[in-house]
């Protein structure tokens, strides 16, 4: 299991805004009536989005009023699950698949990279509190590995210095490219491809 | 080699783009209600003929989970949910199916709802996989556009909804009764087993529940047949799969092959050889981080199948190949692994949640040389006092990557880990350190 605490300072209330709201409703109906409960998942997103990418407590207090359900029901979802950041992460968050297909293809060289650019600890943010990285189990692209995700984009096939180079980016406020940085398409071999070769080249 | 025409993901890299045009080229959506007019029990005899066995790692054979769903609709609505919540370490296929050929998993929802009477389906997507989510819901919106899916979905006469439900970074939640909880908005942890999701699943309404990659191949199947599939590989372990070769290997990717294919070719054909050559192998994990890995000796004759992996003490899981060659640490890739589970139990279970913290800090010592000689057994022992004891299958996915290690690479264990017992006070090493002191502060 893995330990999470939510954050010491807490802003003192919360509420959707109308965007918010609408998005929380149409996912509401998504589910049968008397189930709303099952959206709960969905509206922690929901809060995370607009809050700057993590959930205060006043926000669990918000969507349990919401949808109806005890608080600490709430609670424990948000809690349980590791995507829901408990504490502030900065506006540009970095997660270093740390895994063992990732590890042995250099995985430790992205951390490196992240301790000299963003901050010496995981989970810290950087000098102008725009960015904290931490170490992630799988993410899922372990044929792209050793690969990061930053807010909702991956980049793949990294190493050190292309780590560091998307970044210097982040940081300046320019926004990286996301996909392979080594440039091969998708999932394929890399100039190794020996299947469906009509299609490539039609 | 599998020939091109056999392949069922024809835009597996994506040349073609994955609209409903392009996918209709390919086959999709041509003929869904002259399918779906040869009647439930010709879909349910088709699949079972052609043998097809689950992709989402237990191999369980499809036909026969579908004719478990309740042959009349009670009083309780039936419910279709898909299993894409894929984070075994090793394994990335159905991220690939969800953002470039997300038309055959709709049609196979429309499909395979049909054949068990649902007229919703759920997809359960990991929350990390939000923009491949993205592009199945708009393969989706397009869908429910051109009245392929909603009332009289693809003029079959069958009313389908389908929507998608992110995971949240829950490793535990591809395990089937937690991503059922999951959906009903609490935490992932698993249900006892009996009774099944085919019974009392989503809502307590019969619930069937398949994985992202099996749904998939069910229209190419029944277009082309079961007896065609059940040619591709051998007897019980026929047709294609994606397979996910990572790691030290020189071209790293996913490929559609054959079951049955030899492991060697895999790895020398498709993923251009180990680093190093072959001779450079040290040991391969066949099917995701908790199938027991095997060592090299054994991989120069290895196919890969279900049953002939079994016949190895290991499994072909999810078809996630993870190559190891000699220039890694092999206890410390395991430590890893190890760290993985820890990490991802969901703490019902005792035996689990403390069990696999302990796997991790024995294994990390063992790499560093601080472990000594009785505990490679005792890490042994609690591999056993996991397996087998636990409501899911997790307590063995956390023990068998243990075990294969101790199985095949208990002399490299031994040979660095060599001090004398604690108990001769030789050394001070903490057996069991609380694990809440090891956790990140700021998490």
């Amino acid at each position: 299991m893995s330990l999470r605490r939510p954050a010491k300072d807490q802003p003192d209330s919360f509420e959707f805004n109308a965007s918010s709201l609408e998005a929380a409703n149409s996912i509401v109906a998504k589910y049968p009536e008397g189930k709303q409960h099952s959206a709960v998942m969905a509206l922690l997103y929901i809060a995370q989005r607009q809050n700057n990418n993590w959930i205060p407590l006043a926000a669990m207090k918000y969507i349990a009023k919401f949808l109806d359900m005890p608080y600490i029901k709430v609670y424990e979802v948000a809690t349980f699950y590791t995507m829901y950041n408990l504490s502030p992460v900065g506006k540009y968050f970095v997660q270093v698949c740390t895994t063992t297909p990732c590890m042995i293809r250099g995985a430790n060289q992205l951390v490196e990279a992240c301790k000299e650019k963003i901050s010496e600890n995981e989970c810290e943010l950087s000098n102008d509190k725009s960015c904290s990285w931490m170490e992630v189990e799988c993410l899922g692209a372990c044929v792209n590995a050793p690969m990061m995700q930053i807010n909702d984009d991956y980049f793949e096939d990294l190493d050190k210095q292309k780590t560091l180079d998307i970044l210097d980016k982040i940081l300046n406020g320019e926004t990286p490219r996301p996909g392979s940085y080594r440039g091969r398409v998708n999932n394929e071999p890399e100039n190794n491809r020996k299947t469906l070769m009509d299609l490539k080249n039609a | 080699m599998l020939k091109d025409q056999d392949r069922i993901f024809q835009n597996l890299y994506n040349d073609k783009g994955s609209d409903v045009s392009s996918s209709q080229e390919r086959g999709d959506w041509v003929n869904t209600k002259e399918i779906t007019d040869k009647g439930r029990d010709w879909i349910i005899n088709e699949i079972k003929e052609s043998q097809l066995r689950g992709r989402g790692g237990a191999g369980f054979p499809t036909g026969l989970k579908w004719s478990f769903a309740p042959k009349e609709v009670g009083s309780r609505p039936h419910y279709l949910v898909i299993n894409g919540d894929e984070s075994e370490p090793g394994t990335c296929k159905d991220r690939d199916i969800l953002r470039f050929e997300p038309h055959k998993l709709i049609e196979g929802c429309l499909i395979a709802s049909y054949a068990v009477q649902a007229h919703v389906c759920y997809i359960y997507i990991r929350g990390e996989y939000f923009l491949d989510g993205q592009k199945l819901q708009a393969a989706i919106d397009e869908a429910y556009e051109k009245k392929l899916l909603g009332k009289n979905a693809a003029g079959t006469g069958w009313d389908l909804d389908i929507y998608i439900h992110y995971g949240a970074g829950a490793y535990i939640c591809g395990e089937e009764t937690a991503l059922l909880e999951s959906i009903e908005g609490k935490k992932g942890q698993p249900r006892l087993k009996p009774p099944f999701p085919a019974l009392i699943g989503l809502y307590g309404c019969p619930t069937i529940i398949n994985n992202v990659e099996t749904i998939a191949v069910i229209p190419t199947i029944l277009r082309r047949g079961g007896k065609w599939f059940a040619s591709l590989g051998r007897e019980k372990n026929t047709g294609t799969k994606i397979f996910c070769i990572s790691g030290n290997v020189n071209t790293p990717c996913n490929v559609e092959e054959e079951m049955n294919i030899p492991l060697k070719e895999l790895i020398e054909v498709h993923a251009g050889g180990v680093i190093g050559g072959w001779d450079n192998l040290q040991a391969v994990i066949p099917g995701g981080s908790s199938m027991p890995l095997i060592p090299k000796d054994k991989c120069e004759t290895l196919t890969m199948d279900f049953d002939s992996l079994v016949a190895e003490k290991s499994g072909l899981g999810t078809a996630g190949i993870v190559v190891i060659n000699k220039d890694q640490d092999i206890i410390k890739c395991m430590a890893r692994i190890a760290r993985f589970y820890k990490h991802e139990s969901c703490g019902q279970c005792t035996p689990c949640r403390e069990g696999s913290g302990w796997m991790w800090r024995m294994l990390e010592r063992m790499a560093k040389g601080d472990a000594t000689k009785d505990e490679v057994d005792m890490l042994g022992d609690v591999t056993n006092q996991i397996a087998g004891h636990t409501i899911c299958a997790f307590g063995e996915g956390s023990s068998w990557p243990v075990q294969g290690l101790l199985r095949h690479f208990k002399k490299e264990i031994e040979k660095r880990n060599n001090l004398d017992p604690i108990v001769q006070k030789k050394n001070n090493i903490p057996y069991l350190v609380d694990q809440h002191l090891l956790d990140k502060k700021n998490a």
